[in-house]
């Protein structure tokens, strides 16, 4: 197998499918992270098996045709962060990935007028320059300073050795125990990088760590709807308020997102994001490995202080050398590790902080299906506004409110909410004059106070409507089907503890080296064998692939050290 | 009320009488016609519109050799007319779809296309014109296309001479693609050649082909004409094209036309009452996508247009401008005549000049075919020698672009940038040259970089690593490039047969 690793060999069409078995390498979890692991590891040449405990793959990446004729993307909607690594070393496009990019972000404020923002900067200027002429300039400047923002979070975020990238692209054949057992080189490159930085720069960055948006954004401009509508970046998925510190932090995630290398460019997939997992399946399978669905792993085998395998909820068991799950560290370091496997009694410790990982839900999804466009008072014709973001944010208050709402466990009455309309961006998500309307909702807490998501369901769908037709009047009876999908209905579907969208908040006590864990970061388990892909690891949460591509080329590395010493 | 003329001013009263037959909806005529409609001879005519031209009330359409209006002389009280970039005298014509154009174009940003103004794009920037295509449909003017119409007993035997591909296989009904060349076997253009009657074909172009097709008709029964002015024309490209033109246009079974088909239909929809415009429609584009050219009479070009758009509402169609054309044809691998390669019609240097293989277009020149047509001498000791130089396309992965830009610490900087014409030089790596690259972009669709560059034969071999210039920051580097396959982009749904495909194809 440690030969393989130098030949990128791939049977076309996948393996047959074997029941029980040995692998070289078991994936739990189909969600784009574990499917992007999948590929690499079969790109190397390993035996990879993937089990999905549901019906179909994508996980949080998820189409469907709820409604008949109407698509839905049914949890994620936008694609921004997906490392463009992933997409070239894995030919996604050849497999279907396809993005078409949103043209515009549109902010509806309550007396009828609106912030726009459009791809063309004079354009924007001049919206923004309506409300503040000061805040116009500003905003050029801001954008400029986040570009570099999120370009010191690319260059830590990639913190993996040139030489793992190498061997897995098959160009390191000779000696493989020459390969760096530390991120040593990259780690240092970075921090050298770090300190040259201006020192303006490296104030921002530290800011952004630890500051709210709120904070943060204060310090560039002066009108209130503009800097609420640049804080939703920071709110997205996050118990967080863009006045809670720490708040910057996801705003800087979400920075370091780029289409082709240009930040802060979002794309959608053609037919819903649930292409994007299909893309990362095909190619996967291209490369032989084998996808089963409806699946559940219960249970990672051990024996002489090493994963060995997984057994599944049906009792069947499955054997490997190497087991890596993309499921929250609920489930990956809770459920399916006995804590008396872990060597050394580290087993304990781990499944106590584990059952602390912040990782409550706190946003939900509502999926319209609607019988035309939209009219937006401050903008009631169609026109490139409908192609692109449309957010309900109209000011810092308001969503403080919201928030305020959810602190005491109940959902935001008047929500903040993160439009955009697939079928505008893609005709084949509806049928020619309906439409689909995906709002991304804040805040729905997993836990609501004195009462159950299965009592509120409707009416929180109701809420959404409600807000919408304050800003789009008569939405209410457009529309023809909804879908309302609270953080209980994320984690049974998409299998998510907790339904937290990134698995897990993104703070600082639960990022780079502390994600998920101390004793589990950089995508390693105390359980030798057993490794992590998914949002919980390092690079977080979001349709990137990141922690999927970086915790193959982990495992990689370490199957190639194992073999030289056992030669 | 025009005053009552003094005696004595004939010569003047019949001039104004001739410069008042133009107007902004009938901006040129033809001498025969002006002097028959005002009952003069055509000798007096003349004279009568040379005065009027030496005035500055009205030009010479140097291609039809009509008279053109020329409205800004009128208003300076017989001044010379503004004169645009020096040079031009004649003010920017207008296709028939102008006005529809004029009204979504936002960018106000115009090109010139063989003297007509076309709109670039019609957002201020392009991408969502290019995606379009690719992801919806889009609306293109193609109506500044030369368009010649062959009539006639000797038609067919005409273009047969002419063209290098063989006119006797082209049945009524089809659309043929084709080069010319010249006796050197250099070639002239590439065009559509469409026959809509045995004895009438229209040929497109995107250069002036009338006096070469009239020198080669000498002695045959052919009527060549040109028709350029008289037909509107637009491009519908795009998967959802079909859907669109069902919508749009009766009478013609859109599903089982296949690629390069041509079929006669009118404006309207199925269920619609009366007798719309007709229509007649050939399945070809420019863009490698499932898509249907409209050529109308220029007077039912606004129908046709409003006919398109409305049906295209539900569908994400927008009107496209040249920039996206641009891209999307680079795309499609298609060369385009003076950007990537020079016609001999008009080739300064004699090293300039290409024959039909060395443009890519080897494949539309049939030696098997038995006319003796122009430029087959030349071809059959081509065959025989190989063609010199091949044009070819050029790839440069993401990786490659990532370590270019890695330089200057930036992520690559190539996304929204129009396709660039400007000609840049191609290597053998770290050595020395051996072709141009003509035309060149980053496409969002394949997330490569791609062009089309001519090469020494030698090099033109698929895999095979070269290298050109790029502009990187205020640098330019040498990128990494691979000789790949033309077209870039090649989807099921642009030539399937469309009752198999569906909309989505
Ligand atoms: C409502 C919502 C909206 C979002 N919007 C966006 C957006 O617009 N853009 C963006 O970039 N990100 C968005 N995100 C975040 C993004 O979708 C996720 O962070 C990402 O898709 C997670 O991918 P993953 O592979 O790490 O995990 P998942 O997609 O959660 O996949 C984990 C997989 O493991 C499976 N699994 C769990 N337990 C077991 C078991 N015991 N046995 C077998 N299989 C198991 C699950 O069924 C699941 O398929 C959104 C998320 C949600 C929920």
């Amino acid at each position: 197998m440690t030969e393989g690793v130098t030949e990128a060999a791939g049977t076309p069409g996948g393996a047959p499918e074997r029941r029980g078995g040995h692998f070289d390498a078991i994936v739990v979890g189909a969600g784009h992270n574990g499917l992007v692991s999948a590929a690499y590891l079969a790109r190397a040449g390993l035996d990879v098996v993937v089990l999905e405990r549901a019906p179909v793959i994508g996980g949080a990446t998820l189409s469907e045709e709820a409604f008949p004729g109407f698509r839905y993307s049914v949890f994620s909607y936008l694609v921004s962060l997906l490392r463009p690594e992933v997409i070239h070393e894995l030919d996604l496009v050849k497999h279907g990935l396809f993005l078409v990019p949103t043209a515009s972000t549109l902010n509806p404020l309550p007396n009828g007028d609106c912030l726009f923002r459009e791809s063309d900067p004079w354009r924007t200027y001049h919206h923004i320059a309506r409300h503040s002429r000061r805040d116009a300039e500003a905003l050029s400047e801001y954008k400029l300073e986040m570009r570099r923002m999120g370009h010191l979070m690319f260059k830590l975020q990639r913190a993996a050795p040139d030489e793992l990238a190498a061997a897995v692209a098959g160009h390191v054949d000779e000696n493989p125990g020459q390969i760096s057992s530390e991120l040593s080189a990259e780690v240092a490159d970075i921090s050298r990088y770090f300190l040259d930085l201006p020192k303006q720069r490296r104030r921002s960055f530290l800011q952004m760590l630890t500051m709210s948006s709120a904070d943060f954004l204060d310090q560039w401009f002066e009108c209130d709807a503009l800097k609420a509508a640049l804080s939703s970046s920071s709110i997205i998925g996050s118990f967080l308020s863009p006045r809670t510190p720490g708040s910057a932090y996801v705003l800087l995630h979400h920075y370091m997102g780029e289409v082709d290398g240009v930040y802060r460019e979002w794309g959608f997939q053609k037919g819903g994001t649930g292409g994007v997992a299909a893309a990362i399946a095909s190619a996967a399978r291209g490369y032989g490995a084998e996808i089963r669905t409806d699946c559940p792993v219960a249970r990672v085998l051990a024996r002489g202080g090493r994963a060995r395998g997984v057994a599944l909820a049906n009792g069947d068991e499955l054997t490997a050398d190497v087991v890596v799950s993309s499921a929250a560290p609920q489930v990956s370091l809770g459920r399916l590790l006995d804590a008396d496997d872990v060597p050394g009694g580290a087993g304990k410790g781990l499944r106590d902080r584990v059952a602390r990982w912040q990782s409550a839900g706190c946003a939900g999804k509502v999926n319209l299906a609607l019988d035309g466009l939209p009219r937006f008072e401050c903008m009631p014709e169609p026109g490139p506004h409908l192609a692109g973001g449309i957010t309900i944010a109209p000011s810092l208050d308001y969503v403080e409110r919201a928030f305020d709402d959810a602190k005491y466990g109940g959902f935001s009455e008047r929500p903040f909410i993160d439009m955009i309309i697939p079928s505008v961006l893609d005709p084949d998500m509806a049928p020619p004059g309906k439409c689909v309307l995906s709002c991304f909702v804040q805040y729905a807490p997993y836990e609501l106070a004195g009462t159950t998501w299965d009592e509120q369901r409707d009416a929180f769908g109701d809420a959404v409507v409600r807000t919408l037709a304050e800003y789009a009047p008569g939405i209410e009876d457009q529309v023809l089907h909804r879908q309302v999908l609270a953080p209980p209905d994320i984690e049974s579907i998409a299998g998510i503890s907790g339904g937290n969208i990134f698995h897990g908040e993104l703070r600082l006590s639960q990022l780079f080296l502390l994600r998920p864990d101390p004793a589990a970061a950089a995508f390693r388990t105390p359980l030798p064998g057993y490794y992590l892909c998914g949002s919980s690891t390092q690079f977080g949460g979001g349709i990137s692939g990141g922690p999927g591509r970086l915790a193959a080329l982990r495992i990689l590395d370490d199957l190639l050290r194992r073999g030289a010493e056992a030669r | 009320m025009m005053r009552r003329a003094p005696q004595g001013t004939q010569a003047i009263q019949r001039a104004l009488s001739l410069y008042r037959s133009f107007s902004a909806q009938q901006p040129e005529h033809r001498l025969t016609d002006l002097a028959a409609e005002h009952g003069l001879h055509p000798s007096t005519a003349h004279r009568l519109l040379g005065a009027l031209e030496a005035g500055g009330l009205v030009g010479r359409n140097r291609d039809t050799q009509g008279y053109v209006w020329l409205p800004e002389g009128g208003v300076s009280g017989g001044e010379r007319p503004a004169r645009r970039n020096g040079m031009r005298l004649l003010a920017p014509l207008v296709t028939p779809f102008h006005r529809r154009t004029e009204a979504l174009c936002e960018s106000g940003a115009w090109r010139d296309w063989s003297g007509y103004a076309c709109a670039l794009s019609h957002d201020p920037l392009p991408d969502h014109e290019y995606w379009a295509v690719r992801n919806t449909a889009a609306l293109f003017d193609v109506s500044p296309l030369f368009k010649v119409e062959i009539v006639g007993p000797d038609s067919e035997r005409l273009l047969d001479r002419v063209m290098t591909r063989d006119f006797t296989k082209c049945r009524v009904g089809r659309v043929i693609y084709t080069s010319w060349c010249n006796e050197d076997g250099h070639l002239l253009q590439d065009g559509n050649v469409q026959r809509l009657e045995p004895e009438r074909f229209l040929v497109s172009a995107a250069e002036p082909c009338l006096r070469w097709f009239g020198d080669c008709a000498v002695g045959m029964d052919a009527l060549v004409r040109d028709v350029s002015a008289d037909l509107g024309v637009l491009a519908l490209q795009g998967p959802r094209a079909r859907a669109i033109a069902e919508a749009a246009i009766r009478g013609v079974d859109f599903a089982g036309m296949r690629y390069f088909d041509l079929a006669g239909g009118e404006l309207g929809d199925q269920a619609g009452a009366g007798r719309g415009a007709p229509v007649t429609v050939t399945r070809t584009g420019y863009t490698g996508d499932l898509g249907y050219e409209f050529w109308v009479a220029s007077e039912d070009a606004e129908a046709l247009w409003d006919s398109l758009t409305v049906a295209g509402a539900g569908h994400g169609l927008r009107p496209a401008g040249l920039l996206a054309l641009d891209m999307v044809r680079v795309e499609a691998g298609l060369v385009l005549i003076d950007v990537d390669y020079v016609s001999a019609a008009h080739a300064e240097l004699e090293a300039l000049k290409v024959t039909p293989a060395e443009a890519g277009l080897g494949f539309t020149v049939k030696l098997d075919k038995e006319a003796d047509f122009v430029g087959r001498r030349a071809l059959e000791l081509e065959r025989e020698r190989g063609p010199a130089w091949a044009m070819v396309g050029l790839e440069v992965d993401w990786f490659e672009l990532e370590r270019l830009w890695s330089g200057i610490d930036l992520r690559p900087q190539v996304v929204g940038e129009p396709a660039s014409r400007e000609p840049t030089p191609v290597f053998v790596p770290g050595g020395s040259q051996v072709g141009q690259c003509t035309t060149r972009f980053f496409s969002p669709l394949l997330k490569k970089y791609i062009a089309l560059a001519t090469v020494q034969a030698d090099v033109a071999v698929l895999g095979t690593a070269l290298e050109f210039e790029v502009a990187v920051g205020y640098g330019r580097r040498r990128a990494r490039a691979r000789v790949a396959k033309r077209p870039f982009f090649l989807p099921d749904r642009k030539m399937a047969d469309g009752s198999a495909a569906g909309a989505a194809g």
